[in-house]
């Protein structure tokens, strides 16, 4: 085996509870996000991401706890992304236990965020999330606010500047796929994917395992990140494992 | 089984310590350097930049009081950066002087193969070499999370316990004496994670 691709489960939680509810049975509480993540956990999730679109202060208190209860129950890697804004609000989430930090919006308003984060804990807990839509043939646009505001920025533009400015990965989103379950937006990954040595993750779209295969062979993606595919029972992280592996694909060997 | 786990200021603890509390350790956590007097182990955990890391260290008086562990041969575990801080010195962002503890350097990891991306992220082999107590048990073909750019080249090729297939192979553990360095995360590398912890409870 040489590096797996990595499965991430990703949660969306606002005011510390998951927003889009998830069908697991035997859960003390479906709306937390740490007894979710631990399902997650026992069932070798490559990592975990949570997403936080809390707006409120309060909401954000509220993460901290979910990352701390999380990070003392999972003993695998998570990404936390959402409302990041400071250097002082990526030390908090690693402190609180966070692996990795996801910086959105606050990365493309002003770039310099990304260089300081990166400098004081490394590129390596420095994740840039691009979340873009095609605006033409082979061009991309990235959006904040959840696809609502444009930029103008290019997204396979900004996310070389992202790199060089020490972001350690991209988490690279389709706002045209996202929710759609028609698959990732293959051509943006490969666009990005090619041109960065860092390595990107797959989100926005996956509706199936195919889709999964496809973000790594097509492209080009080193993890893929799924949402209503997993918690929705629709599939497995065993299934989605399975179909990796059978496409030739490096998984974790469980 | 007693543990003391160094806070480091950078790096989150919870996840080491519960780590080792499900491996049946008693956790304390050193928030001074006199808390180490007494250690029986010590795990060095670390997040952040070579130079800083290092610079918290001297100041805090951690590296005298973990060269002295050390020196009276009480096991020791650097997890991450924690492992790269054993070296004499490394060249991230300028280069610094190490601990010292494991001669050798830490150098930036090069792309050797297409495909191959950086920072290393994620699951990949270890794959010891001779007899590594760290390593006995794992599962097989036991795989560890990474997250990193540099590695650590050991001077002494004894002290390689056991590599990595990834930009032309790197070394991911160490051991010299009782002295240990994970280039991986045990703590976040299931089970096989737990299996590593376990072993170092037990050296």
């Amino acid at each position: 085996m040489t590096l797996a691709a990595r499965i991430i489960p990703c949660l969306d939680v606002k005011d510390g509870r998951v927003v889009k509810g998830v069908n697991f049975v035997d859960l003390r509480d479906a709306g937390d996000p740490a007894e979710q993540a631990a399902v997650y956990d026992a069932q070798h999730a490559d990592e975990i991401c949570f997403l936080d679109i809390s707006a409120s202060h309060e909401g954000r208190g509220t993460l901290m706890d979910v990352v701390r209860r999380t990070a003392e129950r999972c003993f695998t890697p998570l990404t936390v992304g959402g409302g990041v804004r400071a250097v002082e609000d990526v030390r908090a989430l690693l402190l609180a236990g966070a692996d990795k930090a996801a910086i959105n919006t606050a990365a493309i308003k002003t770039p310099d965020l990304i260089d300081a984060a990166s400098a004081k804990f490394g590129a390596q807990c420095i994740v840039v999330a691009i979340d873009a839509k095609a605006v033409a043939h082979d061009r991309w646009e990235i959006f904040t606010h959840g696809g609502r505001t444009a930029t103008g920025k290019d997204a396979v533009a900004f996310a070389i500047e992202a790199v060089e400015r020490g972001a350690g990965e991209l988490l690279v989103t389709s706002m045209d796929r996202d929710g759609t379950g028609a698959g990732y937006d293959i051509a943006l990954l490969h666009a990005i994917s090619s041109r960065v040595r860092a390595p990107v993750i797959a989100s926005g779209g996956a509706g199936g395992l195919q889709d999964l295969v496809d973000a790594v062979k097509l492209g080009g993606a080193s993890a893929v990140l799924a949402a209503s595919i997993f918690h929705f029972g629709r599939h497995t992280l065993a299934e989605a494992r399975a179909a990796m592996k059978a496409a030739g694909i490096d998984v974790r060997p469980l | 089984m007693n543990v003391t786990v160094i806070r480091t200021g950078l790096s989150n603890l919870g996840s080491m310590v519960r780590a080792l509390e499900e491996c049946g350790a008693a956790v304390r956590v050193a928030e001074k350097a006199g808390d180490l007097d007494d250690a029986a182990r010590v795990v060095l955990p670390g997040v952040g930049a070579f130079p800083e890391a290092m610079a918290r260290l001297e100041r805090d008086g951690f590296a005298d009081a973990l060269r002295e562990h050390a020196r009276r041969e009480r096991p020791l575990l650097g997890v991450c950066l924690g492992m790269q801080l054993l070296a004499d010195e490394g060249e991230e962002m300028g280069g610094a002087k190490g601990l010292g503890l494991v001669p050798g350097k830490v150098v930036a990891l090069k792309v050797a193969e297409a495909g191959e991306r950086l920072p290393h992220m994620g699951w990949n082999d270890v794959r010891p070499r001779g007899r590594s107590p760290l390593m006995r048990d794992t599962p097989d073909g036991g795989d560890f999370y990474f997250v990193h750019s540099y590695h650590f080249v050991p001077d002494d090729p004894a002290d390689i316990a056991a590599t990595t297939p990834y930009c032309g192979g790197f070394v991911s553990i160490v051991a010299r004496g009782a002295t240990f360095g994970a280039q991986f995360h045990p703590e976040k590398s299931s089970r096989a994670g737990a299996r590593l912890l376990a072993n170092f409870l037990a050296a």
